[in-house]
């Protein structure tokens, strides 16, 4: 599946979003995760189902002012 | 105390967290400052990275409120998406609102800041609108349900202080009974003081902490400005006037001649 990862292009077999931030090596409770501009909460990861295209955008804390 | 929207705080000097010289120096400065409350915000994270767990770590060891905020956002939808994802990592409902509308001056896009405060403020959020000095915008945030403005002063980053000063008098005016909080644009100390002696309830600013040659001594001298200029508006300052009063008694005095 086509799938376009925070800015950048990637082929993967990944079904659902977890699989996908499994797939690439993210982890941890400060993630947070929105598809096509949309939150997807953290409980409903496993169960997100993933399209041919989606653009997926993985955040976390940083600094800001 | 400062009673920001129900939650205790022991200063009114809130702090952002970016430009420091190193997560160390941003720990001494939050603490010399003697700050509450602290800005982050959220970015792409590295794919098997661990930056965005460290800066987490160390802003949870500071012990003090968090407000993140969606700087960088330059549409509703980005914001309010934004607002949501920091929601779910801060475990907070305070939000700093930032929709940007103009690339050089870095002023608030206003008609889409209303709508995005709108639709963040239905949805449970406490908005905090980084805004203009405009009083027709800060009342229409008022109206979509927002409970404290954050007007600029001058432009992020731009050092200028208070320039319109008339501009936040009258908002400090029309407002009395608002939490208003200056955000951006404050360069010195003095600045901070001068917002405060006008009424603000509080500052926030980041540059000119994190870019000083001393953050740290910096942050300190921002933290007592804001005190300063709290007890100044406080306590009932003399109004200027054009002619010289002397200040010691002329009643009794010598005469030599």
């Amino acid at each position: 599946m086509r799938l376009t990862v925070n800015g950048e292009a990637h082929e993967l077999a990944a079904t659902t979003l977890a699989e996908l931030l499994a797939a690439l090596d993210y982890e941890g409770d400060w993630l947070a995760t929105a598809v096509n501009s949309d939150l997807v909460h953290k409980a409903k990861r496993a169960e997100f189902q993933l399209s041919d295209g989606d653009r997926i955008e993985i955040l976390s804390p940083m600094q800001g002012g | 105390m400062f009673d920001l929207l129900g939650t205790n705080l022991s200063s009114r000097l809130l702090l952002g967290t970016a430009q420091y010289p190193s997560p160390a120096i941003l720990a001494d400065a939050v603490k010399a400052a003697r700050t509450s409350v602290v800005t982050v915000s959220l970015r792409r994270e590295m794919a098997g990275g661990r930056a965005g767990e460290q800066f987490w770590s160390l802003i949870r060891s500071l012990g003090v409120k968090i407000l993140p905020n969606t700087a960088g956002c330059h549409s509703v939808k980005e914001a309010v998406t934004t607002a949501k994802m920091a929601r779910e990592v801060f475990g907070t409902n305070w939000i700093k609102l930032e929709v940007i509308g103009n690339h050089d001056t870095l002023q608030p896009d206003v008609f889409g800041l209303i709508e995005a405060a709108r639709i963040l403020c239905e949805d449970g959020f406490a908005v905090f609108p980084y805004t203009t000095d405009d009083l027709v915008v800060a009342e229409r945030l008022l109206g979509a349900g927002c409970k404290v403005l954050m007007p600029w002063c001058a432009p992020i980053g731009s050092a200028l202080g208070p320039i319109n000063i008339m501009a936040l008098r009258s908002m400090r005016g029309h407002f009395p009974g608002v939490p208003l909080i200056v955000d951006a644009g404050l360069g010195r100390p003095s600045h901070a003081a001068t917002v405060m002696e006008l009424g603000f309830d509080a500052v926030l600013l980041n540059t000119a902490v994190a870019k000083a040659a001393d953050p740290v001594c910096m942050a300190r001298a921002f933290g007592k400005a804001v005190e300063a200029g709290r007890e100044a508006f406080c306590s009932g300052m003399i109004e200027p006037r054009d002619v010289a009063v002397p200040s010691t008694p002329t009643i009794g005095r010598a005469v030599f001649s």
